[in-house]
């Protein structure tokens, strides 16, 4: 690692003005994507600030029957809320299908969000990556693309967003809470929050320099079912081939995108009385693969098809 | 930078460059050395060791993270004198062979039973259930600690032996 | 030794009389285990604080190092060293042996310029902090001339030619054979590149103290490794101290020592202070040796009632450019199966691919995915149960060289097996088993693995407190050594496991030839056992030639110990009080086991039989072992604890290598794209079912003076076959390229309807 200097933020704001005013400052908080990173130097930072103990790790029930999730809450501490399992089972499910005990138990809610792609050739910092290395090319367009991205990929990038909580969450209409350099909070839902690649797959979020995600905020539960099938090529503990989150008439997809996929084709196909099969076919009309994650389109087909099903038995 | 971090009941006060690992702070500042490095980026779980009663891998940590906090490693847990019933059960049960990823699988263990009584679901626990120590639970949630040996059937059989001796 | 039947009818081990031998005790090592208080190779206790060495490794697969820009990581806080290939210390030429009987030549480091695999290690930092030191690497600036890497396994079959000084090997007339046989097969199974990840990265810590260099390195073969240090920095063997008491894994990929060790050493010596060095997991990848791929292509020929009239089996594989490895995978079959007409052989191409070399089981591992996937196959084929297709085609006598088997249980395995897995429920034709989501299937494998003795020795030293010491040049890396020879000296001289003591891993000891080959416990336990025949025999004379012993002027022969005495007839006394009085300073006596000049005249192996039962998902082409048992006869068994938990271990490789490992090669980059253990995936716990390994009695009198074999490789062998025979009973769908993962039964499971 390069050197850096640490701080642990005291209150959420002056986290934030710290981080515009500190050359090369990024947050940490369970920190473990960002050490992981680090540690083979595609990550840089010069300082860090510790946000992890800040008080925004609380889960409150709101009004309107959602739920308030603070940025620092343990990936953990979100999936065994009760109020979570009770109305989010999917979130819960999705959580749990991510990383290892001990990886959950200290990651954030936040960072989870915030986390990189898993593309063998961001991490190996011998192989061109536009992602990791501006302008230095694709390694994987060409590559051993077996994990590559099928929907809204680009020619400089074609990766996935790893995030397994984050795809449920993009499933239940979730609405991310920050708070900006200027110390103003803003509230906008986490299909803004990712960006798809396009020239510059290095700039992954919307997010603006300095800002802070304290909360995600879901909406009350919509009717129906919850499930969450993640598909991978061991049991447990892995990167996943593709998932789904299915929330009543809600889908979202996992690992087939440069962030969480909201299935709107495939939703509105639903809406409108396609079978879950037609539904799924619709959206995969959009796809484009790359040779070795041609499967990708029947695994996600089958996989989606399957989970509506389930979800449907559960809400009935 | 100076932190001081409780481990195994005992304050350490360090003077520790920023970059160093909880993994390494304990490995090589303060010679416990019961924590392994199998892959250094969490992927293996040999570095697992409980902070504030959770377990977690140190090596995906910064020392400096954990100031004021309690850690446990293995060299908390038991001595060869004075072991563990987790410790007795992986010994009775062969629970290991060569030993490396052993300390980890242990205080993930610790970790484990604490997570179920605390009723910390997983990706075997039926929707709305509460988690019940069964094998398939064991399996899931032990799938953070890689052991290459493969001594997983006699992990899970020590685990068992160990919550049935701790009960 | 020239004749097995030298070895005598009776033994302390075979007598067993205090049960020791085969008793599931607890291993002798484990109270330190289980507490984290064994120290590895990078936590031995230095006697002054270590430097510490990263090591950078090359960006390119093959080509020149042009230029050299160290500058930064000279500057970079707490740095010590930066050495590349312009500045390392002068090392040996490569393969220099000042002494002609060196087990291992020089290896230098950072030799030259040339880069022969991606990862080759090309500069050293050492720091003052282990963050310095990793902080320094990244500051290394290379740049390199990049030739072209030839990579690409599967597209250079046509250039592979049999290995140098091996042909193939033709009993009878196999094409004939093939052509008139009514049932044929032909098919080809491909096994990628495979990865050891042993848990612990290779990693050494050395110093220098009076002139002599002490190393602690983590090896499975103690003297290669310390005449290899010393041939490489220049000393005399002697003057190298090298120690490897606990391992973590080894699986063959510590079959050798690598740059760590003599990087460590030189930086030792050039700051006069300890170094220590390890391999990053990434580093482990490229940097140690891995199991090669494989192309194998199995032809059956059968009558209608299930014989085998020819059998072939050719494997294409690949090793280091530099190098000579070949991986065996044809050489099994030539125990395994009856045929008239058979052959076998490899061909071999090299490749700018790191270095290909053993891994558990090396030869069979891969080969059984395939043969054993085709007897699967041939027996579909004809409508016979796969058991009873193996029970008709076993051999009398060893079906290449008509050499009896010293001791063959392979049709008891299967037979027993089959039995207690309830192999009679399952269903022959795939697909109608059904639980839930998933279609339930069973498959089932043979395995076999040879079995091998080498020479070794050990010494035994009672001391006054009647206390006996083993100690040998010998390892464990998880396999139980420490505790069978604990095992083998509390039975020998009849005291309880408690009074032994036993050092190994260390080049100051009797030498042994260390872990590998599953020989380990057959080769250092009958050295063990010599050691304590003459020790017996050394007290015994003591105790009937001491006026003041209760046995004095006995016959020597006629002692006998157990339960801490020594005896004859009734009279007796302890142990301990006999040293104490006739011999205070103790008793050391050496013994050495070699091989028979007649061993091989038996076909020697071990067997055994694997059933497995998996689930998969058709929607998906997940795959869930549900439950696997294996049946083993590997000879004596010295401890029912520590060998069902190497076999048990080797199942589960063999699960790994069904489903979920390989390491793929980018070939523009000459490069392995899975570099950790997140993208390198060997099994996790939710992997493996409910899973048991039985071992039959069995002594195999030809193999060693105690009856045992070894059983580290056997249970890999024929493991992954029975998974993927498994998956095909589940859903219909064969994959003949491992591992069989969801997107490849995928396509399978569609195709079928699925």
């Amino acid at each position: 690692m390069r050197p850096f200097t640490y701080e642990r933020a005291t209150d959420a704001q002056s986290a934030v003005r710290a981080a515009v005013e500190t050359p090369g400052a990024r947050f940490i908080a369970g920190g473990t994507n960002l050490l992981d990173l680090m540690k083979l130097e595609i990550e840089q930072p010069q300082h860090l600030i510790d946000v992890g103990r800040l008080p925004m790790a609380g889960i409150e029930s709101l009004a309107d029957g959602g739920l308030r999730i603070g940025g620092a809450a343990t990936n953990t501490a979100v999936a065994s809320d009760p109020a979570v399992r009770a109305r989010f089972p999917v979130l819960s499910e999705a959580i749990v299908a991510g990383g290892s005990p001990q990886l959950r138990n200290k990651a954030s809610v936040a960072g989870n969000l915030m986390q990189r792609t898993r593309c063998a050739y961001f991490y190996d910092t011998a192989k061109p990556c536009n992602k990791r290395a501006p302008g230095s090319g694709c390694g994987a367009l060409e590559g051993l693309n077996r994990n590559a991205a099928i929907f809204g990929a680009s020619h400089a990038c074609v990766a996935t967003h790893p995030s397994d909580m984050a795809v449920a969450l993009a499933a239940l209409d979730a609405r991310i809470e920050t708070l900006t350099p200027s110390g103003e909070s803003r509230s906008f839902t986490i299909l803004d929050l990712h960006r798809l690649p396009g020239e510059t797959p290095q700039i992954e979020t919307h997010l603006i320099a300095g800002e802070l995600i304290t909360a995600v905020v879901l909406p009350p539960p919509p009717p129906g079912g919850q499930v969450y099938r993640k598909v991978r090529d061991r049991a447990s503990y892995a990167g996943g081939l593709a998932s789904v989150a299915v929330a009543g008439g809600q889908v979202a997809l996992g690992m087939v995108a440069h962030k969480p996929w909201r299935a709107a084709e495939a939703e509105g196909a639903l809406a409108s009385g396609a079978s879950p099969a037609e539904a799924i076919a619709r959206e995969l009309d959009g796809a484009s693969t790359l040779g070795r994650n041609d499967f990708k389109v029947p695994l996600v087909a089958r996989l989606v098809a399957a989970a509506i099903g389930e979800a449907n038995g559960r809400g009935a | 930078m100076q932190t001081t971090i409780t481990v195994n009941g005992q304050a350490r006060a360090l003077d520790i460059d920023p970059r160093t690992t909880l993994l390494d702070a304990l490995r090589e500042h303060l010679r416990l050395t019961g924590s392994k490095k199998g892959c250094d980026h969490g992927q293996c779980g040999a570095c697992t060791v409980l902070v504030n009663g959770v377990r977690i891998n140190s090596c995906l940590s910064l020392a400096v993270m954990h100031d004021g906090d309690q850690v446990t490693t293995i060299e908390g847990v038991g001595t060869p004198e004075a072991l563990h019933p987790v410790q007795t059960a992986f010994l009775t049960q062969d629970a290991y062979q060569c030993g490396y990823c052993t300390p980890g699988q242990i205080c993930s263990t610790l970790g484990l039973l604490r997570e179920l009584e605390a009723g910390v679901p997983s990706q075997e626990t039926p929707a709305g259930a509460r988690p019940v120590l069964s094998d398939a639970e064991i399996r899931e949630r032990m799938s953070g600690n890689i052991c290459r040996c493969s001594a997983y059937p006699q992990i899970v059989a020590a685990i068992r032996d160990a919550a049935g001796s701790m009960a | 030794m020239s004749s097995v039947h030298d070895w005598t009818p009776t033994n302390p081990v075979k007598e067993n009389r205090s049960g020791l031998i085969g008793k599931p005790v607890d291993r002798y090592e484990g109270p330190l285990k289980v507490t984290g208080t064994a120290p590895y190779a990078y936590e031995v206790q230095t006697p002054s604080p270590p430097a510490y060495g990263v090591m950078v490794g090359a960006t390119i697969a093959t080509g020149r190092i042009t230029g050299v820009d160290i500058a930064e990581a000279e500057a970079t806080a707490g740095v010590l060293i930066v050495w590349t290939h312009l500045n390392a210390p002068t090392q040996a030429p490569r393969g220099t042996k000042v002494h002609p009987r060196s087990s291992a030549g020089s290896k230098p480091a950072l030799e030259n310029d040339r880069v022969t695999y991606f990862g080759q290690p090309v500069a050293l930092v050492v720091g003052e902090t282990l963050e310095a030191a990793t902080a320094g690497a990244h500051r290394v600036k290379l740049t390199y001339a990049e030739d072209h890497p030839d990579v690409d396994f599967r597209a250079r079959l046509d250039a592979a030619v049999s290995p140098v000084g091996e042909e193939d090997v033709e009993i009878g007339n196999f094409a004939r054979g093939f052509t008139e046989s009514p049932v044929q097969l032909d098919q080809t199974w491909h096994t990628p590149i495979q990865n050891h990840c042993q848990m612990e990265p290779c990693a050494s810590t050395v110093w220098f103290e009076g002139g002599k260099c002490v190393a602690h390195t983590s090896v499975q073969m103690v003297k290669p490794a310390q005449h290899g240090l010393a041939e490489t920095i220049g000393i005399p063997r002697d003057d190298v101290h090298l120690m490897t008491r606990y391992i973590g894994g080894g699986f063959g990929g510590k079959g050798q020592t690598y740059d760590d060790l003599v990087l460590a050493a030189l930086a030792a010596r050039a700051l006069g202070r300890p170094v220590k060095v390890a391999f990053t997991r990434q580093q482990m990848m490229h940097g140690t040796i891995h199991r090669p791929a494989t192309v194998m292509r199995v032809r059956l020929g059968a009558e209608k009632d299930g014989r085998l009239n020819a059998m072939s089996m050719m494997t294409w594989t690949h090793c280091h450019r530099d190098g000579n490895f070949t991986e065996h995978a044809s050489n099994f079959s030539r125990a395994l199966y009856a045929a008239p007409n058979r052959l076998t052989g490899h061909r071999l191409v090299k490749l700018d691919l790191p270095g290909a070399g053993p891994m558990r089981a090396p030869g069979e591992a891969s080969g059984t995915l395939s043969l054993e996937c085709a007897m699967d196959e041939l027996a579909e084929q004809l409508g016979l149960d796969p058991v009873e297709l193996r029970i008709r085609n076993e051999p009398p006598t060893d079906p290449e060289n008509g050499r009896p088997f010293s001791m063959r249980q392979l049709v008891r395995c299967l037979r027993e097996g089959a039995q207690m897995f309830g192999w009679d429920r399952r269903l022959p034709t795939p697909g109608l088993v059904r639980d839930g989501r998933w279609l339930v299937g069973m498959g089932m494998a043979a395995a076999i693995r040879g079995n091998f003795l080498l020479p070794a020795k050990c010494s035994f030293t009672v001391d006054a407190d009647g206390v006996i010491t083993v100690k040998q040049g010998m390892t464990d890396i998880g396999t139980g050594t420490y505790t069978v020879l604990a095992q083998i000296a509390a039975e020998t001289l009849g005291v309880p496991l408690g009074q032994v003591r036993v050092e190994i891993g260390d080049s100051e000891l009797p030498p042994a030839p260390g872990s590998g080959g599953q020989f380990g416990a057959a080769t250092a336990g009958s050295a063990a056992l010599a050691a304590g025949q003459n020790l017996r025999t050394a007290i015994a004379e003591l105790a009937t030639g001491d006026e003041a012993s209760p046995l004095f002027g006995g016959r020597p022969v006629d002692v006998t110990f157990q339960d801490g005495l020594v005896a004859i007839g009734n009279r007796s006394e302890a142990l301990a009080e006999l040293i104490r009085r006739a011999a205070p300073e103790g008793l050391t006596v050496e013994g050495e086991i070699r091989p028979a000049a007649d061993a091989r005249e038996w076909s020697q192996q071990t067997y055994g039989a694997h059933y497995c039962e998996v689930g998969v998902d058709p929607v998906t082409g997940e795959v869930r072992v549900r439950r696997m048992l294996g049946v083993f006869a590997a000879g004596r068994i010295l401890n029912a604890k520590t060998a069902r938990s190497q076999l048990t271990g080797g199942m589960i490789w063999g699960v790994g290598s069904a489903l979920t490992e390989g390491n793929a090669v980018d070939p523009r980059y000459g490069s392995l794209i899975n570099q950790d253990l997140a993208q390198y995936l060997v099994p996790v716990q939710a992997d493996i079912g409910d899973l048991e390994a039985i071992m039959l009695d069995e002594v195999d009198d030809k193999a060693n003076p105690m009856g045992v074999k070894g059983v580290g490789e056997l249970g890999n062998s024929g493991a992954g076959a029975a998974v993927a025979n498994a998956i095909y009973n589940a859903c219909g769908v064969r994959v003949r390229d491992y591992p069989i993962t969801p997107d490849k039964l995928l396509a399978g499971l569609i195709a079928r309807g699925l």
